[in-house]
C-alpha cells in the first residue's frame, strides 16, 4: 500500500534521509523507531507529500507522490509532529473545515463525518471548544482525529500518543489496532513497548539510514533476555 | 477549482474569531473618515457633494492598512506548523493561494463598502454623482486587490510576522511613490527617461486617479488585474517546495 524506494533529503549540506527503503502492506502497523534527528520525520513528509524528496520515490496505493499528489493526500491520513491546529477554532469547526476540504460538503455528509472522528477520539465532550484552550493531551487528540476523518486506507502518524496519558495511549493503541486490519499505517515514536504491543514491524533508522527492518519478535530475538530499550541503545549507538 | 470554497470560508471567517476584524474594521473607518474630515480632506470646505476627499487618501491608507491584514496571510500558517497540514491535504498549492488571496480581498472590500454611510450622508446634504461614487469604490477595491497581493506574496516569504509587515510596507511604498513625480524626477535622473516612464507606469497612485474622477479605464483595471495575477503566480512559485 505504501511504497518509499531509495528516499533522499538533504538540508543544505546536512543529509536528514539518506536512501530509505520500505514497503507497508494493508493489515500492518509499521513501527518507526530512531533516535532524535534520525529523519523519521523528514521521511514521513515525504511520504504526504509536503516535502519533495531530492531523490528516490514515495508512492501510496500505487500513485507516486510527486507525479499525483493531490490523489496521494486523498487517501492519506496524515497526522504532522505536534499534530498542528488553527487554534482559534473549535474543535467541532475544525473538523468541519477538515472535512469540507475531504469532500464531505452537505451537511449532513459533514456532521456525520464529524461525528464519526470525534466519537473514535472521545473528543464529543470539548466539541465547542476552541483548540488553543485544549490541553497538549485533547490537542494531539485533535490531531488525530482529523488525519481519520474520511476513513483512509494508509495512515502516517507522527507520535501519535506523545502527550497522552497512560489511559489515552492504550486508547489510541487499540483503535490504531482496530483500524489497522483493512488500512496500512506507519507510526513513529520513542515508545518501545508501543511497538510490542501493536506494531506487526519494526523499522529503525540512524542518521537518515535504515539498519533495521523486521518483526517485534525478530528485534527481540537478537539479544534473548536483554530489554528492548538496550537492543535499541547497542544497534543505534553502534552506528554512531 | 472547488477545493478553494472550503479554504476561503475558513480564512474569511477567521478574521471574525478573533479580535483582528473588529480592530482593522473600526480603525480603518476611523482612520478613513477622519483624515476625510482633516484640514487635508476638506470634505466640509470642498462645497460640492462628493466623496473625492474622502478617496484621495486610500493609497496612503492603504499602505498600512493591507500589509496588516496580509502580514499573517502565510506567515502565521508557517509559523505555528499548519501550512504542514494545509498542504497535505488534497488540495494544490494554487488553491490555497487563491482562496486565502480572495478571503483576504473580500475582508478589505467589506472595510472599504462600510464606508457607504459616508456616501449616504453626501447624497443626503447633497446632489452627488452615483456614477462617480460608484467608481471610486471600483477602483478602490482593485487597488486593495493588487496591495494585498504584494503583501500576501512577502507573507509567503517568512514566517515571520513583522519581517512580513516590514517587508509589505516597502514593497507597496515602492509601488506608491513611482507615481509622484519628484520621486520619478529623481529616477529619470539616474535611470534612461524611457525607463523611469515605464516604471512610473507601474505606480498605485497614476492607476487609482482616474477611478477618483469616475473613469474607469480598461488600462487601469488590467493593471491591477494584471499585478494581482502576478504577485499570485509567484506566491505559489514561493510556496513551491
Ligand atoms: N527545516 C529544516 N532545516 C534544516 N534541517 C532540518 C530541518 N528539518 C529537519 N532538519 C534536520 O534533519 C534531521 C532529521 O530531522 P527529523 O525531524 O526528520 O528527525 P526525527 O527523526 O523526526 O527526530 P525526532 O525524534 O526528534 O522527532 C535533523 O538533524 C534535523 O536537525
Ligand atoms: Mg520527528
Amino acid at each position: 500500500m505504501i511504497e518509499v524506494n531509495g528516499l533522499v533529503k538533504n538540508y543544505g549540506a546536512k543529509c536528514a534521509v539518506a536512501g530509505v527503503s520500505f514497503r507497508v502492506n494493508r493489515g500492518d502497523i509499521l513501527g518507526f523507531l530512531g533516535p532524535n534527528g534520525a529523519g523519521k520525520s523528514t521521511t514521513m513528509k515525504m511520504i504526504a507529500g509536503y516535502l519533495r524528496p531530492d531523490e528516490g520515490t514515495a508512492s501510496v496505493g500505487g500513485i507516486d507522490v510527486t507525479a499525483d499528489p493531490v490523489a496521494v493526500k486523498r487517501q492519506l491520513g496524515y497526522l504532522p509532529e505536534n499534530a498542528p491546529a488553527y487554534p482559534e477554532m473549535t474543535v467541532e469547526e475544525f473538523l468541519g473545515f477538515i472535512a469540507e476540504v475531504r469532500g464531505y460538503r452537505s451537511t449532513a455528509a459533514k456532521r456525520s463525518q464529524v461525528d464519526f472522528a470525534l466519537a473514535r477520539t472521545q473528543l464529543d465532550a470539548v466539541r465547542k471548544q476552541t483548540i488553543e484552550t485544549l490541553s497538549k493531551g485533547y490537542k494531539q487528540r485533535v490531531g488525530f482525529a482529523q488525519a481519520l476523518l474520511h476513513d483512509p486506507v494508509a495512515l502516517v502518524l507522527d507520535e501519535p500518543t506523545d502527550g497522552l496519558d497512560p489511559n489515552q495511549k492504550n486508547e489510541v493503541r487499540a483503535l490504531i489496532k482496530s483500524m489497522a486490519v483493512e488500512k496500512a499505517v506507519i507510526l513513529s515514536t520513542h515508545i518501545l513497548e508501543e511497538v510490542d504491543a501493536i506494531c506487526t514491524r519494526v523499522i529503525i533508522i540512524a542518521q537518515g539510514r535504515l539498519i533495521v527492518d523486521e518483526t517485534p519478535a525478530q528485534l527481540r530475538a537478537r539479544a534473548p533476555g536483554m530489554r528492548l530499550d538496550e537492543i535499541f541503545r547497542d544497534l543505534t549507538r553502534s552506528k554512531v | 477549482m472547488n477545493q478553494i470554497t472550503p479554504i476561503f470560508k475558513r480564512e474569511f471567517l477567521g478574521y471574525f474569531r478573533t479580535p483582528v476584524a473588529y480592530v482593522f474594521l473600526v480603525a480603518f473607518l476611523t482612520l478613513s473618515v477622519s483624515l476625510a474630515f482633516s484640514r487635508y480632506g476638506g470634505f466640509f470646505k470642498a462645497g460640492s457633494a462628493e466623496m473625492d476627499s474622502y478617496f484621495t487618501f486610500f493609497p496612503w491608507l492603504f499602505l498600512f492598512i493591507v500589509p496588516a491584514v496580509g502580514m499573517r496571510l502565510w506567515s502565521e500558517e508557517k509559523r505555528s506548523g499548519t501550512a504542514e497540514l494545509l498542504f497535505t491535504l488534497p488540495i494544490t498549492i494554487l488553491d490555497a493561494v487563491l482562496g486565502k488571496f480572495l478571503a483576504g480581498w473580500a475582508f478589505l472590500a467589506l472595510a472599504v463598502l462600510l464606508s457607504f454611510p459616508m456616501a449616504l450622508t453626501v447624497a443626503y446634504l447633497g446632489k452627488p454623482d452615483w456614477g462617480v461614487i460608484a467608481t471610486n469604490y471600483v477602483g478602490a477595491i482593485l487597488m486593495a486587490g493588487g496591495y494585498l497581493g504584494v503583501c500576501a506574496l512577502t507573507s509567503a516569504l517568512t514566517k515571520n510576522q513583522v519581517v512580513s509587515f516590514v517587508l509589505s510596507l516597502v514593497a507597496c511604498a515602492a509601488l506608491l511613490f513611482l507615481g509622484y513625480s519628484s520621486f520619478t524626477e529623481v529616477l529619470e535622473g539616474v535611470l534612461p527617461i524611457a525607463v523611469a516612464d515605464a516604471l512610473a507606469n507601474f505606480s498605485f497612485i497614476t492607476h487609482f486617479e482616474p477611478f477618483t474622477q469616475g473613469i474607469i479605464d480598461p488600462k487601469d483595471v488590467v493593471f491591477f488585474l494584471s499585478l494581482i495575477g502576478f504577485t499570485l503566480f509567484l506566491n505559489v512559485v514561493a510556496l513551491e517546495r
